[in-house]
């Protein structure tokens, strides 16, 4: 028999259809909708006169829009407010499970799906949202998908996509001290650009990757799309089993054992061909910080930005667009730059064990005068967590403040926007023009380095003060 | 969603020689509160087209009143970032029915095919002869033949014949869509589903 990836697998097992000379049929086994990419396709819809298909396989939460604080009162923006409202009308008009805004289940989409038990190995999942790569930590085939597509979701609970090409990124040995998924993540976009990866599908490998959580992992996945690819994965393991098992939606009893007996031949054969792949060793990884305006502007926090002397054509002219833009100059050294605000939080690094890590690395500090630090649990659940340890007690007594949950500040859709010209240290995944506010400048980095820096106020590399 | 059926279209083309054009740059996220797909090509770009006090910024490239036409040409990775159709939708509205790089992002060219707006991929030199071209005489204009698949600098007669899924060839050119594909794929969905 062919040797197969562990994508191929997955894929082959939900080709419903190949249209000739054309994309496949593929079959959605979970579909998450939040309530900015899901307005037109219900219209679509209403337009056709269609109902949706299989209510029971979408979950909807909203979070791109919504505030951080007094969620308890009506979203003060008008257009913030209809576009929550109608997915929870949308949501009852065609009987989908919503997770409203203040009730137990709200989150960020990509958060709430994991805690549940709703995404699992082997699942085929798609949301509105290109950082649905995230479920790929479960060795699930999980990716964005425009609103046309999630209307088709709707319609037919499938969407027709060409196959991808196929990727593996291979992390062997340790990580430093310091250094997280994140920066792996941050790491690999540097090495092979924000484009490096389009085409393809990822599977990411080795042993610095199979010792990482299901959050790290969740992490890494997330920042897949980062690279141009549509997604990524890891093959499912012990550590997948554990998180899943238990959850409200994991399989239960005989169902349960059947299952894991599926999932643990989730895995690519040996001599399986991919089309590229890279490998990288944990040990060149250090905490890494961007400079410029994609992810892939990103070096080891200790180094320099390059000089860009080598550069030339639209490679330079984009490179000094970029300098000019966050008004650094080339060559400059990135620690003990002035930094303004803190971001913890997104689909990215909002999760338990990042406010346990930012927590225990702020533990008896203070926050740096003139640092504002936004804390964004990335779900109610996340919240209740870290009230329940104890990690509030802790940001307060550092002089930080926990807000509620949402994207927040990833993407300023709602209030949470910094200001023209300010910098911020932020957990999240972009740091393009303006993505966190109209003239902010982002510089991303993992929870520990934001940590460093909310005590500081300038870019500190986290190794020094642990 | 119906868009018109596209078959050959020629016309001079606005230059954005930028790479990495994210979708936050095409439309910012704060411009996604619509619930209805109108109106978009207002602030196509616009945090690139207006200054902080909404006034025009008039050397950038849709501003200037030299450039014209439905063709939109951008540096490498065009339309990376996030899986916003609204991208799509905003330059469709602006009035753009075709983007010509050296390079695209899945997810926007996905979406850009899925809304009657045509991705045409060339190679880096001949996308750098495009630039040049408009630069020197920006009434330059260019063909895009869907059904030869081509694209030609017309005063010079250079041409490169592009890429497309043959499926997504036949619903541009005839304006379909892939949900009444789908719908009509019923039958088949549910056997898959009971196997």
């Amino acid at each position: 028999m062919e040797a197969k990836t562990l994508f191929d697998k997955i894929w082959d097992a939900h080709v419903v259809k190949q249209v000739e000379g054309g994309p496949n049929v593929l079959y959605i086994d979970r579909h998450f909708i939040h309530e900015v990419t899901s307005p037109v396709a219900f219209l679509g819809l209403k337009n056709r006169g269609l109902k949706v298909f299989r209510p029971d396989q979408t979950t909807a939460t909203p979070d791109h829009n919504v505030p951080t604080i007094d969620q308890e009162l009506s979203i003060k923006d008008e257009l913030s407010r209809n576009q929550v409202d109608m997915l929870k009308s949308n949501c009852e008009t065609h009987g989908i499970t919503h997770h409203g805004l203040g009730s137990e289940g709200h989150g960020v989409v990509h958060i709430i799906g994991p805690e549940m038990g709703l995404t699992q190995p082997g699942m085929t999942i798609v949301c509105g949202d290109s950082h649905t790569s995230t479920h790929g930590a479960f060795g699930a085939i999980a990716f964005g998908i425009g609103t046309s597509e999630v209307e088709m979701v709707l319609a037919s609970q499938c969407i027709m996509q060409p196959k991808p090409k196929k990727m593996r990124v291979t992390v062997d040995g340790e990580l430093s001290k310091g250094v997280t998924s994140k920066d792996i993540a941050l790491y690999i976009i540097s090495q092979i650009s924000t484009s490096g990866g389009t085409g393809h599908f990822i599977e990411y490998a080795g042993s610095a990757i199979t010792s990482l959580s299901m959050e790290a992992r969740m992490t890494l996945c997330n920042l897949s799309i980062e690279c141009g690819a549509r997604g990524g994965m890891i093959a499912p393991d012990e550590t997948t089993f554990e998180y899943v098992k238990g959850r409200e939606f994991a399989p239960k009893g005989e169902e349960w054992d059947k299952t894991l007996a599926y999932w643990k031949t989730l895995k690519s054969d040996d001599g399986a061909k991919f089309d590229t792949e890279y490998h990288f060793d944990a040990a060149d990884i250090e905490p890494m910080i961007t400079y410029g305006t994609n992810p892939g502007m990103g070096i080891g926090i200790t180094q320099s930005i390059p000089t860009g002397s080598e550069m030339e054509g639209t490679d330079k002219t984009t490179f000094l667009k970029s300098l000019k833009y966050m008004d650094y100059q080339p060559g400059d050294t990135m620690t003990g730059k002035k930094v303004d605000y803190v971001f913890l939080g997104s689909c990215t690094n909002g999760r338990i064990e990042d406010f346990r890590a930012f927590a225990e690395f702020v533990k008896g500090k203070k926050k740096a005068d003139d640092v504002n630090v936004w804390l964004v649990p990335g779900s109610k659940a996340v919240e209740k967590q870290i009230l329940a340890e104890g990690l509030d007690q802790i940001f307060e007594d550092a002089g930080m403040a926990l807000r509620q949950p949402g994207c927040s500040a990833c993407l300023a859709m709602n209030d949470d926007k910094i200001p023209e010209g300010k910098y911020a240290v932020s957990t999240s995944n972009r740091n393009f023009e303006g993505r966190q506010g109209p003239g902010a400048r982002t510089m991303l980095a993992s929870p520990l380095t934001a940590a460093a820096v909310a005590v500081t106020g300038v870019i500190t590399d986290p190794r020094e003060l642990m | 969603m119906a868009y018109d059926k596209f078959v050959t279209l020629t016309s001079t083309a606005v230059p954005l020689p930028v790479e990495n054009v994210d979708t936050d740059q095409i439309i910012p996220a704060r411009f996604l509160k619509a619930v209805e797909r109108k109106g978009f090509g207002d602030n196509l770009f616009r945090d690139w087209r207006y200054d902080k006090s909404n006034q025009p910024i008039t050397d950038f490239p849709l501003n200037d009143s030299k450039y014209t036409g439905k063709i939109l040409v951008g540096g490498k990775n065009f339309g990376s970032g996030s899986s916003r159709e609204h991208a799509a939708w905003a330059i469709y509205d602006f009035g753009f029915r075709v983007v010509v790089s050296s390079f695209f992002a899945d997810i926007f060219k996905g979406n850009a095919l899925n809304n009657g707006l045509l991705p045409v991929v060339v190679t880096p030199a001949f996308l750098e002869k495009i630039f040049k071209a408009i630069e020197s005489d920006p009434s330059t204009e260019f063909e895009v033949d869907l059904e030869k698949q081509k694209f030609t600098l017309l005063a010079t007669g250079e041409a490169e014949e592009f890429e497309i899924n043959p499926y997504k060839k036949h619903c541009l050119q005839n304006g379909l869509d892939d949900i009444d594909f789908l719908v009509d794929s019923k039958e088949d969905i549910e056997a898959f589903e009971n196997k």
